[in-house]
């Protein structure tokens, strides 16, 4: 168990230093230029060159590097050369933001799938499991950022119900807070719950035919109640791990949503970042992407352990 | 798995508590509460494309000088909406016989938001500045000052090396903004001005808002603040506006959303002017555009009120040479180069460019996505095959087109006020055009006095245009969508500046 863990944080080190190097040099690789676009169409060679030295982006690449990683160590991600502010506070400011819609979007798309997924695999020979495979199958199909727009026209724009977007600081105005945040959670649990009330009924038949099922149901119990008592422990399992591995497609998924609904969220930071080459804040936000996919990672892997028995004597 | 079961229980009866809620409190797309929309004292205005910091002396772009020219710093002289300078910090001024002496009468009793008063020295201070601070090219538009002269605390007098006409109306845009000396430590974040209003906060590509100064010199706003809201996406504010998020929208970017609007009676629309032209840019120095004949044939073979009624909707005017009608020397040379595909294919067979093939690089921007397909099929039909290659803006086109000159012909919306020198006065400037012919006639003109500037500038235009410097496929229009009680939101674009000292509710 202890061994394990270990390997696990080992694990995690490297790749987190392996994603250090790759985001750093792609960054590098791309075109464009953060004093380029700093100075626009305004701007000269010997102009550039000089706002170049100011960024420090004409030193030599591993020093660069350097110079970020011992930083990104110390929490302290630089200054950005294009807004000329700190990054750090900015990007916990704004990860805040899109940890509130993506944890949000999550339970709200597992408080659809498990009830749904675990009907639809009990009455997987009745209309209403039928109905709700065919159903999920529908949200799978329809991008998130496409539910975004559907839910703006008639929520919003239509009915005139709910904000057509933006964000207010839980903080500022809670009940206005919630009502931004309707919308956007919608878009992405829709389609995430469609996607896992597939992995739950798929989770769910598949404990159903297992022996001991049929054992428990042979002492009187009923199938819902069998799988209640006895099934729904392991059918977890699957369940757990795809949940850690959306998360991270979530976090994806927001990028776009947040476009969508005008959310400050690190996904839009992101974007804008990347599109002024504001190569330090991009890096920034990409590690803290990399690193929370990783924790994810990690805390699958003791969640597994504490569910499976089985888990703790392997390894 | 119970606790499980349990947790989403309780997450699912939060939701439908927190539905229950709006239902309760969402009007009918009204305003809203909170701190967004009218509150009938303060105004929200939708824009597109947000500064990245607040510093336009190192930082171009005119994002920064829309947000805070004549709102939270004022120049001498400013552009009124018909394009003419009118006085602004100074009072009045006088120009010396020989056209080289200005002398400002400055307002008396302005301050600035940090409690400093204005004075000639700021005025000394910050042109000053420009020369040793600024790192834009813009810092060149003051090469010419000599020496700024504080006569008294209410009178300067800027000494030119030579007469010249532009520079008062450059002092207009941000090279002539006035700072003061104990302002200028945090420029990119903690502007200090002389303007009706100062930056409350700033939400990086989120919000900047504005507050209402109590002690400004002049005329104060009608409303106590402005809040400018930045979006990616021209639906988004649309929406925005439907939904009571913003009173305003300036320089809508999306004509093909505007129609809804017209028609109803809780919005004004306005299609104003503005300096921006979309450009058909070829690269004067290469095959095959090095070519006067080939270049014509271009400008021949365009349909130009064509595109604009295709791709933005009929919004926007014809346009020739970056000239823009609202400026003093403008001509119209709009019938030079009227639609004749015919007189394009002879000028093709002329140059020996019956099949020719050109690469278009379109900068990844709305309207440049909306002109380039028109474009490809117009050239199409007199023989030239035309191939579109994406080109992200602003980072690639930059350092691929800007830069290295790395293009036969490209697109773009060239913002800046009065940048018709800018563009082709300069034979490394990315288009390369050769500017031997012009540039005695731009130096005699700015040297000239009023009516030898204006005769001397249209000599100019003309000559851009015999040589089919460039095509102009249209002047990108201005428009604004407002709420039907605001007023003051400004019609025309003419200078970078979004003048919003004028708003106020009915």
């Amino acid at each position: 168990m202890a061994i394990r863990i270990l390997i696990n944080l080992a694990r995690f080190a490297a790749t987190f230093l392996v994603a250090t190097v790759v985001v750093f040099l792609f960054m590098r690789l791309i075109p464009g230029d953060p004093a380029q676009v700093a100075l626009g169409t305004n701007a000269s060679p010997e102009l550039v060159a000089q706002l170049q030295h100011e960024f420090g982006t004409d030193r030599p690449l591993f020093v660069q590097y350097f110079d970020w990683v011992g930083g990104l160590l110390t929490g302290d991600f630089g200054t950005s050369y294009i807004t000329r502010q700190d990054i750090s506070p900015l990007v916990f400011d704004r990860l805040q933001v899109s940890l509130i819609l993506v944890v949000t979007a999550m339970i709200v798309a597992l408080a659809i799938a498990i009830p749904l997924g675990t009907i639809a695999a009990v009455k997987h020979r009745n209309a209403s499991g039928i109905l709700i495979g065919a159903g999920s199958q529908l949200g799978v199909a329809i991008p998130g950022f496409l539910a975004g727009i559907l839910l703006v026209l008639v929520f919003a724009v239509g009915l005139g119900w709910l904000p057509a977007g933006g964000w207010t600081p839980p903080g500022e105005n809670f009940g206005d807070f919630v009502r931004r945040l309707i919308l956007p959670v919608l878009a992405l649990a829709s389609v995430q719950g469609a996607i896992l009330t597939r992995y739950v009924r798929s989770a769910v038949l598949e404990i159903m035919s297992e022996d001991y099922l049929r054992t428990a149901r042979s002492k009187g119990l009923s199938p819902t109640g069998a799988l209640l008592k006895h099934g729904m422990r392991n059918a977890a399992i699957p369940v757990i791990t795809v949940t850690g591995v959306q998360l991270a497609a979530l976090i994806i998924g927001a990028v776009v949503i947040e476009r969508v609904f005008v959310i400050p969220g690190l996904g839009s930071m992101l974007l804008d970042a990347v599109g002024n080459r504001d190569l330090l804040t991009v890096q920034s936000v990409v590690m803290v992407l990399v690193a929370i996919t990783l924790i994810l990672n990690l805390l699958i892997d003791v969640l597994y352990t504490i569910v499976d028995p089985r888990m703790r004597k392997g390894a | 798995m119970r606790r499980k079961t349990t947790l989403s229980i309780a997450a699912a009866i939060i939701t439908a508590g927190a539905l229950a809620l709006t239902g309760c409190s969402a009007g009918s797309g009204g305003s809203t509460g909170g701190d967004s929309g009218s509150t009938e004292t303060t105004a929200t205005i939708a824009l597109t494309g947000a500064p990245v910091n607040l510093d336009f002396t190192t930082t171009a772009g005119s994002a920064i000088p829309q947000a805070l020219m004549t709102n939270v710093y004022e120049g001498l002289v400013e552009v009124n909406q018909d394009g003419e300078i009118v006085p602004l910090l100074a009072k009045e001024w006088k120009l010396s016989d020989d056209r080289k002496t200005y002398t400002f009468t400055l307002q008396d009793g302005a301050t600035f938001s940090n409690g400093d008063a204005f004075t000639a020295n700021d005025v000394k201070f910050s042109f000053e500045r420009v020369k040793t601070d600024w790192t834009t090219t813009l810092k060149a538009k003051m090469d010419v000052v000599e020496s700024v002269e504080v006569v008294s605390d209410t009178e300067v007098a800027v000494h030119l090396s030579r007469p010249s006409n532009a520079w008062l109306f450059d002092i207009a845009t941000p090279v002539g903004a006035i700072f003061t000396e104990n302002g200028v430590a945090d420029l990119a974040n903690a502007p200090v001005g002389t303007g009706p209003y100062t930056v409350e906060s700033w939400k990086q590509n989120e919000s900047i808002e504005l507050a209402t100064r109590d002690d400004y010199w002049g005329d104060k706003p009608g409303v106590e603040g402005v809040t400018l809201k930045y979006f990616a996406d021209a639906t988004a504010t649309t929406n925005a506006l439907r939904t009571g998020d913003v009173d305003a929208i300036v320089n809508l970017q999306a004509p093909e959303l505007v129609s809804t609007f017209e028609t109803d009676d809780a919005f004004t629309v306005t299609s104003g002017t503005s300096s921006g032209e979309i450009s058909l840019s070829f690269n004067n120095r290469t095959e095959p555009f090095n070519d006067v004949r080939v270049r014509q044939a271009v400008l021949y073979a365009l349909d130009r009120q064509a595109i604009i009624d295709t791709a933005w909707n009929g919004y926007g005017s014809l346009d020739a040479t970056f000239v823009t009608p609202k400026e003093p020397y403008y001509v119209d040379l709009n019938d030079q180069y009227a639609y004749d595909p015919e007189k394009a294919k002879a000028l093709l067979k002329e140059a020996g460019k019956e099949n020719l093939k050109v690469t278009y690089k379109v900068p990844t921007r709305p309207y440049a996505q909306a002109v380039s397909e028109i474009v490809v099929s117009q050239l199409k039909d007199v023989g030239i095959d035309v191939t579109i290659e994406s080109s992200e803006f602003p980072a690639v086109w930059l350092d691929d087109v800007f830069t290295n000159h790395n293009f036969e012909m490209t697109t773009v919306l060239a913002v800046e006020a009065r940048d018709v020198l800018t563009v082709f006065n300069n034979p490394d400037y990315y288009i390369g055009y050769d500017n031997s012919k012009i540039a005695p006639l731009v130096t005699a003109a700015d040297e000239a006095d009023e009516a030898g500037y204006i005769s001397g500038m249209q000599d100019v235009q003309r000559q851009i245009v015999d040589d089919a410097a460039s095509g102009v496929l249209f002047l990108f229009p201005n428009i604004v969508i407002t709420k039907a009680g605001l007023d003051g939101v400004p019609e025309n674009a003419i200078v970078e500046s979004l003048d919003l000292t004028g708003l106020s509710w009915k």
